[in-house]
């Protein structure tokens, strides 16, 4: 699954080269430069502002970039935009169907907007609504839906052509669990049948999800590559503090010799170290002392978010 | 260009005006509404006059004339005077805009002569009002003139038609409140559809932008131009339908004379229709806000359509700068062509150059709409 992210055109689904784009002062994305395996599942995250929507919105063809190319299955976006969207689908951060029109009708309309065959496109809803769960809504109207809804009858609605690409913009923000999971079921679906799907997301867990990640900050990607890989190469290793009082824990812990940096995850802290067993009596003893009680010291496997926390500390610090 | 595209454009359009209570009300209620205010504002706006009578003599013929201008509806009593200084008060405090003064040897003068004067005076600050409420006065005093007439032909002896005495002219006047009614009537109908089309319109690519609903549409392969004709279709029926039950309305209800064809008429209204929904449409695609686009659609529609058409004002009467501007103003050559239909029936070849003139400008405003419309974010 690793791969060169240099190499031809074709080999690549999405091939994106020096992307640059500007909202008056704001540098919203600064020489971005990234390539994505036909069947990837590729991710973009960062916390707000990173320039995540800008990108998308770049890739989908609607918005324009102040420099540097973008090839989505060989065709140049940026020069021809119209020749790139038969094949791709794009679901913006903000549900992009109509509020007015029942969920049957926007899938009409979805449909008609790429020519499917009609034969095609019932087949297709069919089975796209069974898998998201909302057949017996066909009639309502989608302004009716929950949140959860209208986001995997977005879904639906740019799965009916079965584009190449497919571009979501932090699709599961505010869907409830048990949604998501469809979500993702769906997705996993499409992976089988060749569709690169590129996607953004704030939430870290999700983050695993994908075959590369690319790791945003203020229009930058500072890091992509496989969660494995990305989890394998942050610098240091990782405890986890479980205590009574883990807000105390964190505050003893701060400057503590050996610490690169703290998260407070819930009821238990993250803690970076150089060296998980040296530090480990080191932090049991520094947690008694400082009165916070007895605490569980385990080292355990980095998340994404730790990765992230890791990477802009790092910054911090620098 | 895609028929199922541009159909299911017109298709989901089409929903959502069905859907929108808004659109409807502008797309129904408003045109029922505007001719019924337009239409009526013009033919009986200028009922009861208020009216003052200074009657020196009090006789039961003078009484009888008082009488005859009351019961014509046209005039309302503001005061009864007793003095020819408190005629000219008055007119001046705006009691009234008309008042009549019937001379002390009236009756006298009257029975003798078979001929009698009687004087009006009217305020015509608002000479539109003025000129219209003499003509009901000299209306007024055709009819009384013409009882007299008989009965004084009746009391000597002579028979009605020997009666030339008699001066007929203000019968003239009296069709001029009909006139002006049928000259404008039909004029009322561009007012409404250029309201009503623009209104409409308007709303129609802004409310995308702001539903976020329009990031998703450019994404897909849809072009600009089947946008916006599966947008425009919808909207072209109901001005179609709008301007026929205006015309309709204007001809059974208001029973102005139609003496064109309806193919003119049509063809017209048609190239009419494309130019406001065209201005209301490229509005909506430029100023990404409904409230905004319908704020300058309205400014832009109704400000030329009714002050400059020569709609209400005659163009001739305008001063020649600005009738110069009314060159430029599409309402102006629809209100000349319905004008022409109604009343004169002109053909297809006497309006060829007002038909000339609606049809580039209608080119001019769907081009630039067309190519205004951008797969852009930005
Ligand atoms: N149309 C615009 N005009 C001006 N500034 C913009 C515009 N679009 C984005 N920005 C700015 O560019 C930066 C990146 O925005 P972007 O929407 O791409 O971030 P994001 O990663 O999608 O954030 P979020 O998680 O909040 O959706 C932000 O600072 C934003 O304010
Ligand atoms: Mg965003």
């Amino acid at each position: 699954m690793n791969r060169e992210m240099t190499g031809e055109s074709g080999e690549f689904a999405v091939r994106a080269e020096g992307l640059c784009r500007r909202f008056g002062a704001l540098q919203a994305v600064r020489d971005l430069s990234f390539a994505v395996a036909r069947g990837e599942i590729f991710g973009f995250v960062g916390p707000d502002g990173a320039g995540k929507t800008t990108i998308m919105r770049m890739l989908a063809g609607v918005l324009l970039p102040d420099k540097g190319e973008i090839f989505l299955e060989g065709i140049d976006v940026v020069a021809e935009p119209e020749r790139a969207k038969p094949i791709l689908s794009y679901m913006p951060q903000r549900f992009g169907l109509y509020e007015d029109l029942t969920v049957a009708e926007n899938i009409f309309f979805y449909g008609e907007l790429f020519e499917l065959p009609w034969r095609v496109r019932r087949a297709r809803a069919r089975q796209l609504l069974q898998a998201a769960g909302l057949l017996s809504f066909e009639r309502r109207l989608a302004g009716q839906l929950s949140g959860g809804m209208k986001q995997k009858l977005g879904l639906v609605c740019a799965l009916l052509h079965t584009p190449k690409v497919l571009l979501l913009d932090e699709p599961t923000t505010g869907v409830d669990p048990l949604s998501r999971r469809d979500f993702w079921a769906i997705l996993y679906n499409l992976r089988e049948s060749g569709v690169t799907i590129l996607f953004s997301t704030a939430y870290m867990d999700e983050a695993e999800r994908c075959s590369r990640l690319a790791l945003m900050h203020e229009g930058e990607i500072r890091l992509c590559d496989s969660p494995a890989r990305l989890k394998a190469a942050m610098p240091g290793a990782l405890l986890e503090v479980v205590s009574a009082d883990p807000r105390a824990a964190h505050k003893a812990l701060t400057g503590a010799p050996g610490v690169l940096g703290l998260l407070l995850m819930g009821d238990r802290v993250h803690v970076r170290v150089d060296n998980a067993l040296r530090r480990k009596g080191e932090l049991e003893a520094r947690l008694l002392g400082e009165g916070v009680g007895p605490a569980a010291i385990q080292p355990i496997e980095p998340g994404i978010e730790d990765v992230f926390v890791a990477l802009l500390g790092q910054e911090g610090a620098a | 260009m895609s028929p199922r595209r541009l159909f299911a454009m017109a298709f989901k359009e089409s929903l959502q005006i069905w859907r929108d209570p808004r659109s409807l009300a502008v797309a129904l209620l408003m045109p029922l509404m505007q001719m019924v205010l337009l239409g009526y504002g013009v033919s009986l706006d200028i009922k009861h006059v208020p009216l003052c009578v200074y009657d020196e003599e009090r006789s039961d013929a003078s009484r009888a004339l008082v009488t005859s201008f009351l019961a014509s509806g046209w005039f309302s009593a503001a005061k009864m005077l007793q003095s020819e200084r408190a005629v000219r008060e008055a007119l001046d405090r705006g009691e009234c805009i008309g008042a009549v003064t019937i001379p002390v040897d009236f009756s006298r003068v009257l029975a003798s002569t078979g001929r009698a004067p009687v004087q009006a005076v009217f305020d015509a600050t608002d000479t539109n009002t003025a000129t219209i409420a003499i003509g009901y006065a000299k209306g007024v005093i055709a009819l009384a003139s013409a009882d007299f007439a008989a009965r004084w032909g009746a009391q000597h002896g002579l028979s009605a038609p020997r009666v030339g005495t008699i001066d007929l002219e203000p019968r003239v006047w009296f069709n001029e409140g009909l006139d002006s009614r049928n000259f404008i009537i039909p004029g009322v109908v561009a007012v409404i559809l250029a309201l009503v089309g623009a209104q409409l319109t308007s709303l129609t690519v802004s409310r995308e932008w702001e539903r976020g609903t329009m990031e998703e549409l450019i994404s897909t392969p849809v072009k600009a131009l089947e946008v916006m004709l599966g947008k425009l279709a919808p909207y072209f029926a109901i001005g179609l339908f709008d301007a026929a039950f205006c015309l309709l309305s204007a001809v059974f209800w208001f029973d102005v004379p139609f003496r064109g064809s309806i193919a003119t008429l049509g063809l017209t209204t048609g190239l009419f229709t494309l130019v406001v929904l065209g201005i209301g449409y490229l509005l909506s695609v430029r100023i990404k806000s409904q409230l905004g686009a319908s704020q300058i659609a309205l400014l832009l529609t109704m400000l030329p359509t009714t002050i400059l058409s020569g709609y209400a004002f005659p163009i001739d009467q305008m001063p020649a700068a600005v009738r110069a501007i009314t060159l430029f103003v599409y309402a102006r050559y629809y209100v000349t062509i319905l004008r022409a239909v109604f009343l004169k029936g002109s053909s297809l070849g006497d309006l060829l150059l007002p038909i000339l003139a609606l049809a580039a400008t209608a080119a001019a405003i769907v081009w630039v709409a067309a190519r205004s419309f951008r797969k852009r974010l930005d």
